[in-house]
């Protein structure tokens, strides 16, 4: 059902035969995630609010930079320092408050995309690098998931629906049919280092809410099977028809049993750990070594239960302190706000060759306002 | 000599290349793998290059696909910016 506010709101897409109230109301039920707020998840974001997508997730571990604004239009020149995901959906509230936002302001990692991914109906891709790409597509292949990729470069996008329910029943090409391997970095230069037209992710982006809509009502021909190329500069498109390759499934699981490897960094560098997980974590009795690195007239104001402390500038200095953090389990390193921790999980990291810490987001501070409102802040 | 292919490039191998499109010649029935050797020859940076995708008419190519010099041919590279 509607709401007469809902019918008010929506009226435009209720008139168009095709889409109609049963059209909304699939919108409206339907959860989608959408990874990158950046410039082409900021049109996704803007017209799915706009369209009335009743639950709409938004990762990005980034804040606002001033050379974001050329491009990024959900933002303000008072919006930089501020994390996007949290700005994003401060915005997109006001725009529609009757949908339900979760911000999640962390990156999309090895340790959290498929219980991310699992949780909404459909993810969408506008992250600037391969490693989230490449993840995002053998999560969603594994988990049976539809994605609608868009990329940019300079003055031209791509956009595809991959790893779609076709009518036949299959499921449609994945992007390791289009581009197997995972390429590096240094063989593809991402905007950041070549430059990028501010219209084009607005229009590649636009593009792919475009596509989202059509997935989720069946209107039209989505780009299940195809993958749109469009150059700003002429005006030329082309849509290239693809082919599902027969081991799509198998190379989405080698993608992600190789990411598990121990020798692979990525997973070994430290990650970032919220208040909320944490909790849970120590509440199903895991056994997590909690590091303090504030100084002592910190810990005395407030400390988490069973943490040790070893101030910032003692960790560098001896190595007897080091000794006391253990290798065998995980190891949360936290201070008042999450920087200070940062910089140790980094040093231990990279010179102590510790693989099991993780960085607590927001410091004690989050953790007081998030799990024990009863704890003493400063 | 018969007619040149012409090859559409897009994303990255438009920059290694500095041009929007090619005419490439081909001997008689060569094959998508043939032309990408021809093509890391004449341009060794394409080579750098591990996955692209080849377009022929508007249709995913595998590398044993016999071209003909009518053909539309198109070189799709990934593309990592959002």
């Amino acid at each position: 059902m509607l709401t007469p506010s809902e019918q008010t709101r929506y009226q435009k897409h209720l008139k168009l035969p095709e889409w109609g109230v049963e059209g909304q109301l699939v919108v409206k039920n339907a959860s989608v995630l959408v990874v990158g707020a950046g410039g082409l998840g900021c049109p996704v974001l803007l017209y799915l609010t706009a369209a009335g997508v009743g639950r709409i997730g938004v990762v990005d571990p980034d804040v606002v930079d001033l050379s974001n604004l050329q491009r990024q239009v959900l933002y303000t020149t008072g919006d930089v320092g501020q994390p996007k995901a949290k700005v994003a959906v401060g915005h997109l509230q006001r725009i529609n408050p009757e949908l339900r936002f979760d911000a999640h302001v962390q990156a999309l990692d090895a340790g959290n995309a498929r219980a991310l991914i699992n949780a909404y109906d459909v993810v969408i891709d506008c992250t600037d690098n391969f490693g989230v790409r490449y993840l995002i597509n053998d999560h969603c292949v594994t988990l049976d998931k539809p994605f609608v990729y868009g990329a940019i470069h300079r003055y031209e996008g791509q956009v595809a629906i991959f790893n779609a329910p076709l009518p036949s029943g299959d499921r449609g090409p994945t992007y390791r049919c289009v581009f197997p391997e995972e390429p590096s970095q240094m063989e593809i230069p991402n905007c950041a280092e070549t430059g990028v037209l501010g219209v084009l992710p607005g229009v590649i982006g636009t593009y792919q809410a475009t596509e989202v809509l059509k997935l989720l009502t069946g209107i039209g021909e989505p780009l299940t099977e195809k993958l749109l190329i469009t150059d700003l500069l002429t005006h030329s498109s082309q849509t290239i028809r693809l082919r599902r390759r027969a081991d799509a499934y198998e190379l989405a699981t080698a993608g992600l049993a190789k990411r598990t490897l121990p020798a692979k960094s990525a997973t070994e560098a430290p990650k970032l750990i919220n208040a909320r997980e944490l909790a849970d974590r120590l509440a199903q009795g895991e056994d997590i070594f909690l590091l303090d690195v504030r100084e002592r007239e910190e810990y005395d104001l407030c400390h988490l239960d069973g943490a040790v402390l070893i101030p910032v500038g003692l960790i560098a200095a001896t190595s007897s302190n080091r000794k006391r953090i253990p290798t065998d389990r995980p190891v949360v390193v936290y201070c008042h706000h999450g920087i200070r921790s940062a910089n140790v999980a980094n040093y231990l990291y990279t010179q102590g060759g510790y693989t099991n810490l993780y960085n607590l987001e927001g410091g004690i501070h989050a953790w007081a306002q998030q799990i024990e409102p009863e704890m003493a802040t400063y | 000599m018969n007619n040149p292919h012409n090859v559409l490039l897009f994303g990255i191998t438009r920059d290694l290349v500095g041009q929007n499109r090619l005419a490439v010649q081909l001997p008689d029935n060569s094959r998508v793998a043939d032309l990408m050797t021809v093509l890391h020859q004449q341009y060794p940076t394409l080579a750098g290059i591990q996955s692209i995708l080849v377009a022929v008419n508007s249709e995913y190519a595998d590398a044993d696909q016999i071209l003909s010099p009518t053909d539309e041919i198109a070189l799709i590279p990934p593309v990592s910016g959002g």
